[in-house]
């Protein structure tokens, strides 16, 4: 690598992140898209341990992690030190999906509400992974996690997803967005979208985790992509509480994501679970109607 | 090394742990099939891919855990996983 | 100049001097006619702060916790449940070396809910890193946080820390305090110089995780910090002391100890009790002395024994108790002993509130000198049968 780009790498190598981690892929592509002017605060999780084993960083801004569950308290703090000095940095609290769904929403409602200026990003793995695979708010139905195990009178996640969006949008966030770490440019705007508009944000950002769902790690991209095309994963913007912008897609059958996957296994082994998979197949739909992803094919 | 009062570290330490021992397989760059499209640049998780003078991608072995992410997202097949010699 | 004020109020009005840039608070009794004051302080632009209204004190200290490490000076407030809940950010605070100063109004800690005043809310905190100040009077109180800023920013320290004061006994009560001037705290308490902080300029990751490797020295580090907080405190108190008058040069106060045969060690408010009850022992022929413990974390060893040194019997009264084994005074009293042969005797006193007159305190003082001790002192038989 040259001198001067191994220099502005914000998000360093020699971390200890799972190789093909998208959570790690996430962190420098948001430092990319926000710039050195970045202060980050990160909760407890997989992208924290994974960064800063005591004495290696792998941040090359100014980063701080506290709890578990106050990154947007804290971040709240920094956003007003700031302001009070007349720095101009910009604050991103990143956070994964227990973090944020979970057990930081006290935190993350309080700060949004009271509007402080910083963009809040979860990394979406879906689950506690740091822990060993524990389901979340964010969990998708009938994923098997190690406390949502499948079993021979369960199907995993008994829950949809949580909707996390919508909730932030309805504090009055004035952008709120979900990416894919699939679609690298398309995040990265976001991301530029969001530390530039003035106020709490919200980014949401699916990051598909080999060790969690199950899958080589050469695959994230791809698995990343199914969740896009099949429906279960919907990209889009929301200004003002208004979605704007919505990524479209020719929709695949869900199936197509599942079977990929260990955490969906009990859908086809020992037996095809039909009536689970055409749940599965109905949140997509839904999902489908609701945002209006289909591009419909001309005939 | 005084200690970091209060939990605190400089950057650049991480570089210091050498992620490339990790490697079973290891991404080989087909000069020939490149089109420098840039995508494996984008994508690796560990961002240890450079460029050389004539625009090319460099993995940098000594951090390349050999996920395989970008041979597989390669749009020209120009990166081929060899099992790694020891 | 005297001015007859409102604990809290006199509280607010010192937090004002300080110049906190930072301020993050959550209201619950009986803190809450500080964290009214210092709004309506900014809201007035008397003082030049940002003033966050968290949605719990969790997040008040969380705050704090980010504006200290962004650089600002910062404060909080809170009692009781409100202290609970900041647990996990307390040892954290400590942790990443960060000088924050928060009142604690001190509450009993349910359950059974209680609003009154007892010591359980910051005892049970004593492990987490905190410097501990009590004040027996509302000019000790507001005086306190003077020091507490000083000595926690000071570089050889870079703890946070507690300034506790009794919750309605002080915080409630009009008493004529000596509020100083802008310039004269200015003089005192220089601007905060953090030891290092986020900054883009100069980018450094904070509060990274340690394996077994590391992780006992990072300890190791905070208790060396309480060291020297031991010399900090009496130097800046002293500073104080030669500045303004008023003489906080001991993390201990000796009343009346000199010739005394009993001495009570206790802290906070119950202390003015205690001088008045030792007046009139005094009066009655009995050698009664008081030890007042203003700082309890780092606690003073060597001041303890060398106050002690003379007596033949120690009553400590105090207002908590570590369910299971004594009060947490008593017990570091009795390590400070250790190998003198002086009895250590505990009471437990006034919790939840109960009140606490002279001739409580003169029937403790018997009760010693009976040998008679490790009690809850004043139990309600009638209640329990
Ligand atoms: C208060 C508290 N409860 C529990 C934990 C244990 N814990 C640490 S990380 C974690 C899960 C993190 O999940 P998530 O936020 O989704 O991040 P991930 O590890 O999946 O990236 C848990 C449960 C903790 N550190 N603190
Ligand atoms: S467990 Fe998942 S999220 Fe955690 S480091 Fe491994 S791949 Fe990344
Ligand atoms: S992805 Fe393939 S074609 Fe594109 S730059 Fe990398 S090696 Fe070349
Ligand atoms: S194999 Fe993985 S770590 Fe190695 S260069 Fe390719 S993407 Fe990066
Ligand atoms: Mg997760």
């Amino acid at each position: 690598m040259k001198e001067d780009e191994a220099a502005c790498v914000l998000f360093d190598a020699g971390h200890r992140a799972c190789g093909g981690c998208a959570a790690a892929m996430a962190a420098r592509l948001i430092l990319d898209a926000a710039g050195k002017d970045t202060i980050v605060v990160s909760s407890t999780g997989c992208m924290e341990v994974f960064s800063t084993p005591y004495p290696e960083t792998a941040w090359n801004v100014p980063w701080i992690h506290s709890l578990f569950e106050n990154n947007s308290a804290v971040a709240s703090g920094v956003v007003e030190s700031l302001k009070k000095q007349g720095r101009k940095e910009k604050v991103i609290a990143i956070g994964g999906d227990g973090a944020t769904f979970d057990i930081g929403v006290l935190c993350l409602s309080g700060a949004f509400e009271r509007g402080h200026d910083f963009t809040y990003i979860c990394y979406d793995n879906e689950a506690y992974m740091n822990t060993g695979i524990q389901r979340s708010g964010a969990t998708p139905y009938d994923a098997s996690t190690t406390t949502s195990p499948a079993g021979k009178c369960s199907f995993g996640n008994s829950r949809p997803k949580k909707d996390l969006p919508a909730i932030l949008a309805a504090h009055g966030a004035p952008y709120v967005a979900t990416a894919s770490i699939a679609y690298p440019p398309d995040l990265k705007k976001k991301v530029e979208k969001a530390v530039s508009t003035p106020g709490p944000c919200y980014i949401q950002i699916h990051a598909p985790c080999c060790t969690g769902w199950g899958f080589e790690g050469e695959k994230t991209i791809a698995i990343g992509k199914l969740a896009i095309e099949t429906g279960l994963f919907v990209s889009y913007e929301m200004e003002e509480g208004k979605i704007t912008k919505v990524k479209k897609v020719v929709r695949k059958p869900v199936e197509e994501y599942l079977k990929e996957q260990k955490r969906f296994r009990h859908l086809f082994k020992p037996k095809r679970n039909d009536a689970e998979i055409a749940k599965i197949q109905a949140i997509a739909d839904r999902n489908a109607e609701k945002f209006g992803i289909d591009i419909k094919l001309k005939k | 090394m005084p200690l970091g009062l209060g939990c605190t570290a400089r950057p650049g330490k991480s570089r210091e742990y050498k992620t490339g021992s990790w490697r079973v397989f290891r991404p080989e760059f087909i000069a020939e099939k490149c089109t420098k499209c840039g995508m494996c640049k984008i994508i690796c998780p560990e961002g240890c891919i450079g460029e050389n003078e004539e625009g090319l991608p460099v993995p940098d072995y000594d951090y390349c855990k050999g996920c395989g992410l970008c041979a597989e997202e390669c749009p020209s097949e120009a990166i081929e996983m060899k099992k790694e010699e020891k | 100049m005297l001015e007859i004020m409102e604990g809290s109020h006199a509280v607010a009005q010192s937090v004002g001097l300080c110049r906190p840039e930072v301020i993050a608070a959550y209201p619950i009794t009986p803190q809450t006619h500080i964290v009214e004051a210092l709004a309506e302080m900014v809201a007035d632009c008397t003082i030049d702060a940002e003033y966050i209204t968290v949605e719990s004190e969790f997040s008040a200290l969380s705050a704090c916790l980010g504006a200290s490490a962004a650089g600002s000076r910062v404060y909080s407030a809170t009692t009781s449940q409100g202290l609970a809940l900041m647990f996990e950010v307390c040892f954290n605070c400590a942790g990443m070396r960060l000088p924050v100063v928060m009142s604690i109004v001190n509450r009993a800690l349910g359950a059974p809910l209680s609003i009154w005043n007892d010591h359980q809310d910051s005892i049970s905190l004593r492990d987490s890193g905190w410097m501990q100040l009590y004040a027996e009077d509302n000019q000790e109180a507001i005086d306190l946080h003077y020091i507490a800023y000083r000595a926690a920013e000071d570089h050889r320290v870079l703890l946070p820390s507690f300034v506790c004061f009794d919750g309605f006994i002080l915080s409630h009560t009009y008493e004529p305090v000596d509020m100083l001037s802008q310039e004269q705290v200015d003089s005192y308490l220089p601007p905060f110089k953090p030891y290092h902080r986020l900054d883009a300029a100069d980018p450094i990751s904070f509060g990274l995780f340690a394996s077994p490797d590391y992780y006992m020295e990072f300890r190791y580090a905070i208790d060396q910090a309480m060291n020297q907080a031991r010399n900090v405190l009496p130097e800046a108190g002293r500073v104080f002391s030669e500045m303004f008058g008023r003489d906080y040069s001991g993390m201990v106060e000796e009343y009346r100890l000199d010739d005394a045969d009993c001495a009570i060690v206790a802290m906070g408010s119950i202390c003015g009790t205690a001088k008045d009850a030792i007046d009139e022992m005094r009066d009655a022929g009995k050698k009664v002395g008081l030890l007042k413990i203003r700082a309890f974390r780092p606690f003073p060893v060597k001041e303890v024994q060398k106050a002690l040194a003379g007596v033949s019997t120690v009553a400590v009264l105090d207002k908590n108790i570590s369910l299971g084994s004594k009060g947490a005074v008593a017990l570091e009293i009795r390590d400070a002993l250790y190998g003198s042969q002086i009895p250590v005797l505990d009471y437990i006193i006034a919790l939840g509130g109960r009140d606490v007159r002279k001739k409580d305190i003169a029937a403790v003082v018997d009760g010693a000198e009976a040998g008679k001790g490790d009690i809850y002192y004043g139990l309600r038989e009638e209640v329990l049968k």
